[in-house]
């Protein structure tokens, strides 16, 4: 197409009036205004705690959903449990990041094995490594098991193994972490939430 | 609906009368700077509840991260290291809208609708109606509102006006742990900010002031700054108005002007029309 220089004149003209008019309120349509929609209307909430650290904040995950049988769920959203005694609804930075920690691509979602000497991961079942970590506990307790000390006395103490507890743990579960434990005679017990 | 539990006190290049039968309750946000600590979570809760994410950016050595508000960040901890009569401060302020009472970027918006004033007091973009223009950008007094190349369009904090409909604060204030951030009607907020004022005088800081600027009519969003008589130094302008432009170009007497001179620019061209006839123009010349 080609525009003459009068022709250029009047397409401006035109458009110039045109946008000029809309300026002035002669706008064509009327927008609604409306705020955003709120997002967690029918989301379904499930109580959880955070799993960062030691303090142990409630937290309520939000899922797409209302868990029907064809519905798959899916977290959408993590706030803070406003009736949770420990936090009351706050979050640390990380706390109210949980979204992205839930989604992140390089979350370990399943047992992985490397072998002695090797330097390949390979994906286990979980009844494969559960048979594992117990046959290797067994075997190093069977082994070196203490009976008593030096002086006579019975210790039964079992020093070549520790334990590394989760921070989210509950009381009870921490209280059976620790009975279990030392039933076994372990003594290195510690705590990730010391992180 | 949402037109009826939150009704619009004023709205973007209109000349809209909105419902105002119904007494709205004033809300704000209180942002206690002596309790702040820094930690970012209100910018993280921000990010997550807006579903925004910025690209991972470089780090220029400040805390400030990233190093500016955008698109992608609505709320932001600004960290200043300033000399002050009292020594080195590390000052630390979570910057973003303050809601104004006469909102600056509202009044020099020229698309109907793209930005709307609650009867609550918040002042919200909408994006869909935004031409993204960017005089809203010029007529902020704080330096607020970020325009996104990708679609031009005009973004800022909403004060989570989708929260705040159905009855929640925004997420900025319920994830604060230190209690820096209140959220409440504006005279509660008020009252609160003068308790800490007594408070901040008592432990030394006898220039604390509250940041409810009336060169914007006000705030809904409410500062308790512990260097009350330096708001400069925390970024935030001495004596913030909307330049008085804004007003005359958005005002009934500059439209009067513009519609008489679009008339009588025609009403010339075609008296000229009618006097001299069209011009003549040699074709070598055309």
């Amino acid at each position: 197409m080609t525009v003459t220089r009068r022709q250029f004149v009047q397409i401006a003209a035109g458009g110039i009036g045109a946008t000029s008019l809309a300026a002035l309120g002669f706008s064509p349509a009327r927008a609604l205004a409306d705020t955003r929609a709120f997002k967690l209307t029918h989301a379904t909430e499930t109580r959880n705690t955070c799993p960062y650290c030691s303090v142990g904040c409630g937290v309520i995950l939000y899922a797409l959903g209302d868990r029907a049988k064809n519905a798959h769920t899916e977290i959408i959203h993590v706030e803070g449990d406003a009736d949770h005694p420990v936090n009351r609804g706050t979050l640390c930075p990380k706390g109210a990041g949980l979204l992205d920690f839930i989604r992140s691509p390089d979350r370990l979602q399943f047992p992985e094995y490397r072998a002695p000497g090797s330097s390949e991961w390979k994906r286990v079942s979980w009844d494969w490594a559960v048979d594992r970590i117990a046959r290797l506990v067994k075997d190093d307790r069977d082994k070196n098991l203490l009976h008593k000390n030096a002086a006579g006395v019975t210790v039964n103490r079992w020093l070549t193994s520790g334990f590394l507890a989760a921070s989210a743990s509950s009381n009870e579960t921490g209280y059976l972490t620790v009975k279990i434990l030392r039933a076994l005679g372990m003594t290195a017990i510690d705590n990730q939430a010391r992180v | 609906m949402a037109l009826q539990s939150l009704d619009i006190r004023n709205r973007s290049a209109s000349t809209f009368e909105g419902p105002s039968a119904r007494q709205a309750l004033e809300v704000a946000k209180l942002i206690d700077v002596s309790r702040c600590i820094g930690c970012k979570a209100c910018q993280s809760a921000c990010m997550e509840w807006n579903d925004l994410r910025g690209a991972v950016g470089v780090n220029d050595g400040l805390y400030t991260n990233p190093a500016d508000l955008d698109d992608q960040t609505w709320t932001l901890m600004r960290f200043y290291e300033e000399n002050l009569p009292t020594g080195l401060q590390w000052l630390i302020l979570k910057d973003g809208c303050l809601h104004c009472a006469e909102p600056g970027c509202l009044k020099s918006c020229p698309s109907p609708g793209a930005i709307v004033q609650y009867a609550n007091g918040i002042v919200d973009f909408h994006e869909e109606s935004c031409i993204g223009c960017g005089y809203c950008i010029s007529g902020c007094p704080f330096n607020i509102p970020r325009l996104r190349k990708e679609d031009s369009k005009v973004y800022k904090c909403t004060l989570c006006s989708d929260r705040v409909s159905v009855g929640l604060e925004p997420a900025c204030v319920k994830t604060c742990p230190t209690g820096a951030i209140h959220f409440g009607s504006k005279a509660d907020m008020l009252f609160q900010a003068q308790g800490r004022l007594a408070d901040l005088a008592d432990r030394g800081f006898k220039n604390a002031a509250v940041y409810d600027p009336k060169g914007v009519g006000g705030t809904h969003v409410v500062y308790v700054l512990p260097h009350g008589d330096h708001p400069e130094k925390y970024g935030l302008p001495r004596r913030p108005s909307v330049s008085p432009l804004v007003a005359l170009w958005r005002s009934g007497f500059a439209r009067t002007a513009g519609v008489v001179t679009m008339v009588g620019v025609a009403v010339a061209g075609i008296l000229h029309y009618m006097r001299h006839g069209p011009l003549e123009v040699p074709e070598e010349k055309e």
